[in-house]
């Protein structure tokens, strides 16, 4: 699985910061940064809330149910390691609890996919070290 | 105080956009279109004692190349915005008597990325929120996904329709075929060649999509009292408004909405004009679906009715609403932040009455989105 993984993986900006993140996937976990000061959930994670700039953060544990926001067919993927037949979905997944990922759709063709459709949390384990966040038709 | 009819704009340069200059470079092309500036001018390089980039090209090595040394000197660093933003900065400086005479230049040569061992045209995967978040999933490299992405919610909410959009970029081409800087002058296409051309980021098609060029232009901006003894009819800047947006596109609230909301609104306030007076535009254009969105914010068509707009309304230079005379980017091409810059370059022009058989019939007042 490791060798025959083309795709990019991550490469994080802080790994330090994101450590938990990576972690939890691997645990089937789907968790988001969370201010202790004032409650916002937030995505992507950074080092001080982007509403308070308190640096008391920690991590709340999604229910991995949400909805497609929208989406674009990738049919020009430039990396060639997503060149298909017909393409790919990039997809920007709304969770229930509010934040927005970038994502994919997993298990069905790009051409079923629609806006608000209700999609639920996978995991892909691409590599040791990641397990990919992404998003399923309920 | 406020900075409206503070700047002149007295000149301008433009090199002109091609796909490649082979054994050129960026600071080559952005030193021509600054001796085309400063020509068109009637000055001469030891009158400029003020220097705005996109900061792409360093301040420092643009008064070495062109041997001047301005009293003022940034790189404003705002991606496709900078040549906007820079012509504001210009203003701002002369206007406060930082400098009296600038120099706003930018430009892009594709072997640069070359020579550097870089592919042109690819966004490199440094660390990034980007590299962590986006790539793993298949975002292109680029700006085509996010733009789809943008489409998607912008048909899903409104019900525009890839036809609709077409219609822009067949409009612009027309401006484009009396534009011999543009990289397609000569080139005509219809809405149903957009529509046939093939999907990139779906619904987002090649024809709605900016093409990697090389180029550079230039301005000169001086105040208006140093305007009145040189030999243009000069292009005043009546106001200007900025807002910052997020840097990733998926970090916004709401998708289809852009911040020229509020950019245009203050510019407006300060020049003390409504919508409804502006006599054509000149509208950042990477692709068909961000002009569309900021037209609609800017007030000048309804918020979701720009799909309607297009299909009602000529918007070549010889139309009820001129919009992106020159082309824009979609046609004109993209050289690198200098993409944006002409947005300003071709606004300035047309007021000062320079833009030849695609000069606009009513050409006093436009509205620029960079
Ligand atoms: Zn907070």
């Amino acid at each position: 699985m490791t060798s025959a993984y083309d795709k990019p993986i991550p490469i994080p900006s802080n790994e330090v910061l994101t450590k938990p993140f990576w972690e939890a996937t691997k645990r089937g976990e789907l968790i988001i940064p969370y201010c202790n000061s004032c409650s916002t959930l937030f995505f992507y994670p950074r080092e001080v809330c982007p509403n308070c700039f308190s640096k008391d953060l920690g991590w709340k544990k999604m229910s991995g149910k949400g909805h497609v926001y929208t989406y674009t067919h990738v049919r020009q993927a430039v990396h060639p390691s997503f060149q298909s037949a017909n393409g790919h979905i990039y997809a920007i997944v709304q969770l229930d609890e509010g934040p927005k990922i970038p994502s994919g759709i997993s298990g069905c063709e790009p051409e079923e996919v629609y806006v608000d459709m209700p999609v639920s949390v996978v995991f892909d384990d691409i590599t040791e070290d990641y397990t990919l966040v992404k998003f399923q038709k309920c | 105080m406020s900075l409206r009819g503070r700047g002149a704009i007295v000149g301008i340069g433009e090199v002109p956009t091609r796909r490649i200059y082979e054994g050129r470079s960026m600071y080559g092309l952005c030193a021509e279109a600054a001796g085309l500036a400063i020509a068109d001018a009637g000055i001469t390089k030891n009158d400029i004692d003020g220097l705005v980039t996109d900061g792409v090209a360093l301040p420092p090595a643009i008064a070495e190349y062109l041997d001047i040394k301005p009293n003022f000197a940034t790189g404003v660093s705002m991606q496709g915005a900078s040549g906007a933003t820079a012509t504001m900065v210009a203003t701002s400086a002369v206007s406060s008597g930082i400098c009296n005479t600038v120099l706003v230049v930018m430009g892009n040569s594709r072997q640069d990325a070359e020579r550097a061992g870089r592919p042109a045209g690819r966004g490199a995967s440094s660390p990034s929120v980007r590299s962590e978040w986006e790539e793993p999933h298949g975002m292109a490299p680029g700006a085509n996904t996010g733009y789809g992405l943008m489409y998607r919610r912008h048909i899903h909410e409104y019900g525009t329709t890839e036809e609709q959009m077409a219609k822009m970029a067949a409009d612009q081409r027309f401006n484009a075929l009396e534009n011999e800087n543009a990289v397609f002058n000569g080139q005509p296409i219809n809405v149903k060649d957009v529509l046939n051309s093939r999907y990139i980021n779906e619904p987002l098609k090649l024809l709605e999509s900016v093409m990697p060029c090389d180029g550079a232009a230039a301005l000169i901006i001086t105040t208006p009292e140093r305007a009145k003894n040189m030999k243009n009819n000069p292009a005043y800047v009546l106001g200007v408004g900025l807002k910052q947006g997020e840097a990733n596109i998926w970090q916004r609230d709401k998708f289809t909405e852009t911040p020229a909301v509020d950019s245009v609104r203050r510019a407006l306030e300060m020049a003390g004009y409504s919508p409804s007076d502006i006599e054509f535009a000149e509208f950042y254009d990477c692709y068909t679906i961000l002009a569309a969105m900021c037209l609609e914010d800017a007030g000048l068509v309804e918020k979701g009715e720009i799909g309607p707009f297009y299909e009602e309304t000529d918007t070549t230079y010889k139309g009820a609403f001129p919009i992106n005379t020159d082309g824009g980017q979609l046609s004109g091409g993209q050289p690198g932040l200098a993409g944006g810059f002409r947005h300003v370059i071709e606004g300035a022009r047309q007021i000062m009455g320079k833009a030849g058989s695609r000069q606009v019939e009513k050409s006093d007042l436009c509205l620029v989105n960079g």
